[in-house]
Order: structure tokens, then sequence, then C-alpha cells
């Protein structure tokens, strides 16, 4: 910012700008920094969870590649390909706000929206499954493993429901985000200066699904099938 | 519109009444106190709270030391004695020191240092005051219904497997609060970059801001580290999975790493916005632009960086490998390079300065003496053969008790009184400050020197039952204590005598650089009449005084 563009009078302060900023430039760096050094909080959460991943995994790679080998890689890869559609739908629902196409708008909302239901749905299919199968070591549930390495298998099967799950929970999260705004944009918001909260929500969105694009090799794809 | 505002005079008049619209008598409703969005007034909220959980950590480490005045478990059983050191630890540690300078003089002082309006998310800054009250009272709730006798760091599988007491409510408390933590970083942060007022660039802000950034760059990157290992902690306890349970194949100690690879940090967290503070304090009162602006301030962020590589050196005798324990050994003596180019500096600052010693020096040369002591003997824990020895001894406690007492509550007081006036419209009374600076340097020394010569000797920390021998040294420490809990009472009683009685303080009493001084005491809701535009280097000193008198060299 350099002072001769400061020093022009404003007339009268757009209404889509808060009090605490100069220009709306200003407001939309401060906005997409603020989601980006969220995301990196995101990325030290998870990290976590892959370094116990990692650990575990080369203490005992047979137990963890037998382990995998129980997952199913059809709706694992059917799943992946449904957020990354989502992706797109809510990367086009970004232009749509910015380009103030408001039906537009409240259709890829909805799309995306309904994308993301459809993972969680498929993923609540795997988790009966699993279930059925007794391969969820969870609250003291049998674990019915008949491979060797008994430990190891079940260590994989807590870290694959607590990976899954906390991102399972971050689809929550984005999915009560893109109702509040498919809301919004029903009655005409969030368009053109007043887009941002779609900007954000999209990085956000395309945060967990790059989770999900690391999760499903380390969880579904290890050792040869 | 804007106008360029020039410096002060040398000498303001003193006003004889407050400005008539500031932040403070903005309003008197509930709602205009629980629901503002002012960065300063928030600050005030911070302020409140974490007295409050001050004085319960405080209350905590009165019984623990009264304990300690025979070697016989006399006034308290076993059990609770556990209980409450790690109820000290747990307030102390995540409920005061963490956010202490940070909360209450960043929010403050953060929009006012950079001449904006506000932080650039005025709502989540409020939020994070909300989140703060609630992890705290699920602490306080924990604390009730029965105590944590983990001790701060929840060491698996105490926590996990053979825990037996309220763990999780703590837990959980912790976890709460961390993302208020975040979230003030994080707003920090954006703020710093992208708030800035005209002509303010990177090499012109105070040093302040650069350890507040340094700051939350660490409460942004570490805390969910910690936030997913207690997590992990409470999934093994209600979902029954085994990610510490050595029966699976899980491992211990991979808590440890990771709780260490936020808590190592988090002593930055706690440490470097004194030394933010201190880098205020001392070329105010040294009449002096300080030595080494570009080391200070960038040795914030070596601190930083080093702060994420040591974590390790807390596990020598963990079951750590050697060859790792001898990485992290010398990864933490690289830390202290960038401290001591900091104690040079400040000391190099001083020389052929007009010093004078105000309350607020006072505890800045404080700081700088303590934390030299604290941080010189970090060195011989950080060493592999002599950690070995005095590991998990009062060595170790008298060491982070400097780092964390004699450094970050020194600064966390001196900033408050340095900014008192700015923060209240009023003037602390003067001569009780200066007496109550030395009762705490010398009540604080009394103290902890004595557990650094226990520590030596052997004496293991968290026992209340000792040899006799060690007792001379364990009354000599409570004695301190006492002198220390004296030295604290008097700023808590002076400083709200000063809000109705002091006198009313001028926009800048200290004739004191930087923005936060230009603007009226206490600041307009709005902080600043007219957006400044700031063409000085940080800390012209020269500039305010003039011309030395003697005209010899200034």
């Amino acid at each position: 910012m350099n002072a001769d563009v400061d020093v022009k009078p404003v007339p009268q302060a757009p209404l889509s700008l808060a009090h605490q900023f100069d220009d709306l430039v200003q407001q939309r760096e401060a906005d997409d920094l603020g989601m980006w050094l969220f995301l990196c909080t995101e990325i030290m959460f998870f990290g976590g969870l892959f370094l116990a991943y990692t650990i575990y995994r080369s203490r005992d790679e047979a137990a963890f590649a037998a382990a995998s080998h129980e997952l199913d890689l059809f709706w694992g890869t059917v799943n992946t390909a449904v957020l990354l559609t989502s992706s797109l739908t809510i990367a086009l629902a970004h232009h749509a706000a910015e380009s103030s196409r408001r039906s537009q708008l409240v259709a890829l909302l909805a799309a995306t929206l309904v994308l993301g239901s459809v993972f969680l749905g498929i993923k609540g299919l795997e988790y009966h499954h699993k279930y059925v199968h007794g391969l969820m070591p969870l609250l003291g549930l049998p674990f019915e493993w008949q491979g060797p390495s008994r430990g190891h298998a079940e260590l994989f099967f807590d870290l694959y429901f607590l990976m899954t799950g906390i991102h399972a929970l971050h689809m929550l999260i984005g999915l009560g985000i893109l109702l509040v705004l498919l809301i919004q944009a029903s009655r005409g918001r969030l368009l053109g200066d007043f887009s941002a909260p779609v900007r954000v929500t999209g990085l956000y969105w395309h945060f967990v699904d790059i989770v999900w694009v690391f999760l499903f090799p380390l969880l579904y794809l290890i050792g040869a099938r | 519109m804007t106008v360029l505002i020039d410096n002060p005079p040398p000498i303001s008049p003193p006003p004889q009444q407050a400005p008539r619209h500031h932040y403070l008598n903005s309003g008197y409703s509930f709602r205009s106190w629980f629901l503002t969005t002012d960065h300063k007034r928030i600050a005030i909220l911070y302020l409140l709270s974490i007295t409050f959980f001050f004085s319960i950590g405080g209350l905590a480490a009165t019984i623990v030391r009264l304990d300690l005045m025979t070697p016989q478990a006399d006034l308290v059983q076993t059990e609770t004695y556990n209980k409450l050191f790690t109820a000290h630890g747990v307030i102390m540690v995540f409920f005061f020191l963490v956010p202490s300078i940070p909360s209450v003089l960043g929010n403050f002082l953060v929009p006012l240092m950079v001449g904006a309006r506000d932080l650039a998310f005025p709502k989540l800054n409020l939020l994070s005051w909300y989140i703060y009250v609630l992890g705290g009272l699920f602490t306080l709730y924990a604390l009730l219904a029965g105590g944590v006798d983990t001790g701060w760091t929840f060491y698996a599988p105490y926590s996990s497997t053979y825990s037996n007491t309220y763990v999780m409510a703590t837990a959980i408390g912790i976890f709460i609060t961390g993302f208020s933590s975040i979230l003030t970083g994080l707003n920090f942060i954006v703020t710093i970059h992208k708030m800035r007022a005209p002509g303010l660039t990177w090499f012109r802000l105070p040093l302040f801001i650069w350890s507040t950034y340094a700051t939350s760059l660490i409460m942004v990157l570490g805390t969910p580290v910690l936030a997913i290992s207690l997590f992990l902690v409470a999934m093994e306890r209600f979902l029954g999975i085994g990610i510490f349970d050595p029966r699976l194949g899980g491992d211990p100690i991979l808590f440890q790493h990771l709780f260490w690879f936020y808590s190592h940090p988090a002593v930055y967290i706690m440490i470097l916005p004194s030394m933010g503070v201190v880098s205020e304090i001392i070329p105010c009162f040294s009449r002096k632009r300080p030595f080494g602006y570009a080391a200070i301030g960038l040795s914030s962020f070596g601190i930083a960086v080093f702060s994420f590589l040591v974590w390790g050196h807390h596990m020598f005798v963990s079951g750590q490998s050697v060859y790792a324990g001898l990485v992290f050994s010398l990864l933490s003596y690289l830390v202290a390079v960038p401290s001591a180019i900091k104690v040079f500096n400040w000391t190099a600052s001083l020389h052929k300065g007009s010093i004078s010693f105000e309350t607020p020096m006072l505890y800045a040369l404080g700081f700088v003496g303590l934390f030299t002591l604290g941080g010189l003997t970090g060195l011989f824990v950080a060493a592999l053969a002599v950690d070995v020895h005095v590991h998990d001894t009062y060595f170790v406690v008298a060491h982070f008790h400097y780092i964390m007492v004699g450094g970050a509550v020194m600064g966390y007081l001196g900033g408050i009184h340095f900014w008192w006036s700015k923060m209240t419209g009023r003037l602390y009374p003067e001569g009780w400050a200066r007496f109550s600076a030395i009762l705490i340097f010398v009540g604080f020394n009394l103290t902890f020197f004595p557990q650094y010569i226990l520590g030596y000797l052997g004496m293991p920390r968290r026992y209340h039952v000792y040899p006799a021998e060690f007792q001379v040294l364990n009354v000599m420490s409570s004695a301190g204590a006492s002198i220390l809990a004296v030295g604290y009472f008097f700023p808590f009683t002076y400083l709200l005598w000063s809000l109705r009685f002091g006198k009313i303080a001028s926009a800048n009493p200290w004739r004191a650089a930087g923005l936060e001084w230009q603007t009226t005491s206490p600041p307009p809701t709005e902080n600043f009449e007219v957006t400044p535009i700031v063409v000085d280097e940080a800390y012209d000193y020269r500039r305010i005084d003039g011309p030395p008198a003697d005209g010899g060299a200034p």
C-alpha cells in the first residue's frame, strides 16, 4: 500500500467492506491468508495421524498390507471419483458466485452438497461392512482377524477408522457450511463482492479432498493385490 | 482522509482530564462487553480471566510449597499432592502463560502498533475468548470433581490405560483452549501481514510485533499437534483403540514425541512475547534505538524455527535411541545462539544510553538476568550426560521456572506496567510499583535458586516426602515463595487502586516511540482519529529527545 493511494478521499465504503479494512483488495487478501493459515493448522493436525501411520506401518509392513486387502477397493475408488468431482463443482460454484450468476451458483452448491453426502453414504456402507465382518476393533467389539500379526492388523484398522473418521468429520462440517451457503445463495446473497464465503469454503473443501487423495493410496492401495 | 502525524513534542503537559470518548466509556451494558468485537475490550476480558486462573494456579503452588516445608507428608495426602502439582502445572501453562502476553498485550497492542482499526478478524477474536473460557470451565470442572494426577504432561499410559482421575475432562479443556490459541495466532499473522499502516515496512515494525509474529507461527503450527495427541489419548479411552498401547504393538513413546513436538515450542510461545516486551522497554528507558534491531527481530524467527527441532531433549532417558539423543542435544545447543544474540543486543542497547529505572525497566532488567540464568542452565540439561544426572530433579524445575516465572511473568508484569496508562488512562503509583518489582525479584530468587542446589544434590521432582537433609533448602524455597506471593499481591492491589485514584495519564507518559503512543490514553474505539502514516524508523529516540544538551556524542 502506498501513501498517495490512501490520501484520496473515499466517498462511500462499499457495503461488503468490513469496518477494519481500508478496501476490498485488503479484505480479500486477509480472508484468503486467514483460510490458508487455518489449512496449515489442519495439515499439522492430520500430520500427527500420518506420523503414527508411518511408524506402525514401517514396524510391520506385511501386517498392514494384509489388513489393507480387507478394504473394498471398488467402493474406495468410486468414492475418490465422487469427491474429486465435488471439488470441480465447488470450483465452478466459486466462479458462478464471482460472476453473479445466482441460479448457477445454487445448482452447483447443491451438486457439491449431494456429492459430499454420497461420499459419506458410501463410507457408511463400508463401515457397516467392516462391522459385520468383525473388523471394527472399537468400543470392545470383537476383532475376528485370521491372519498373522494380530496386534498390528488391529492397529491398522484403528488407524483406518481414526483417519477416515476424522476426515468424515471434516466432510460433515463442510456439508454444514455448504448448507448455510446454499440457503444464503437461494436468497440472492453471496454474489459479486459478497462471494468471499464461497471462495474460502471452496479452499476448505479442496483441502478435505486432498487429505482423501493421501488417505486413499495409504489405506487402500498398499501391498500388491 | 489521512494526515501525517508527527512525533509528539518532547514534553507534553500533563492533561487535566481524560479524553471525552474512548473505548472504555463507549458503552456500559453487558452486551457492549460480552459481545464486543473491539480488540481492546477483548484484551481486558482476557486480562480478567487469566488473572483469575493465575490466582488458582498460584493457590495450588502455595499448598505445594507449604507441604514441602517438612520432609514428611504432613499437610496433604500423597494423591492430593499429585493433584495439586498437576493443577498448578496445567493451569499455569495452558491457562495463564500461553495466553498471557499474546492474548492481553498482543490483543491490545498489535492493531495499535501497526496502525490498524482492529485485528483482521474481530469476530474470530471474540470467539477465541469464548473458546478459552469454555476450555477453562472444563478444566475447573475436572479440578472440582476430583482432580488429575498425571502431571501437566499427560504421559501415556498414566493418562490412558492406568488413568484413574479426571484426565479426560482436563484434556478436553486443553484441546478446546488450543483452538483459542490457534485462532489468536492466525488473527495476528494476518493482521501483521495485511493491515500495516502506510509506510510501516517490515523493518520499521516494533520488535514486539516481530516476536508476536514468531509466537503466532508456533501457535498456528504447534497447537494442532497437541490437539491430535490429546485426541488420540481420548480415543484410546473412549473407543478402546490402542495407538499408545504396547499390548497391540502401539508405543507410549509416540505420545511423548507428539506431546513435546508441541510442548517444547510452547515454551517459546511463553517466552518470545516477553522478549518482545523487553525489546520495547529497554530502548524507551535508555533513550536509544536498540543495538542490532534486525538481529533481535530475526533471532525471534531463529528461535521459532529451532523450537520445532529440539523436542527429543525431553526424552533422553525415555528409551529414545542414543543417536537421536545426540542430534537433539546438538540442536538444543543451537537454540542458545539466537537467545544469546538477543541478550547481547539488549545489553549493548544499554551502552551509553541515558538509563532510568522506572518500574517497567526494573522488570526488563530482571528479565535479562533471570532469563540468562535460566537459559544457561538449559545448556546443562541439554547435555546428554548431565541430563541423565539431573533429569526429573528439582534442577529441571528450577531451570524452567527461571524461564517461565523469571522470564515470562517478569516480562508480562513489565509490559502491564509499561502499557497500563495506555490501557486504562491512569498512572500506577511508581513508588509502590518499584518496591514490589524488587520484592518479586528477591522472592523469586529465594524460591528457585535453592531448587537448583536441591536438584543437583538429587531431590526428584514431584515427590513430597524427602530425606531430612534437604529440609533447609526446601524451607528457604518456601520462604521465598511467601515473599513472591506478597510481591504479586501488591500490583494486584495498587493497579486496581489506580483505576480510580491514579493520576490521569497523558497520551505518552514515557515519551516513547511507537504508534500506540500517538493516540490518546485510553484510545478511542477506532484507535486513531486518522490513519497514521509512518515516515520514521522504529525507536527514533534521538529525534524524540532532540540533540543532547551537552553537545556530546549521542
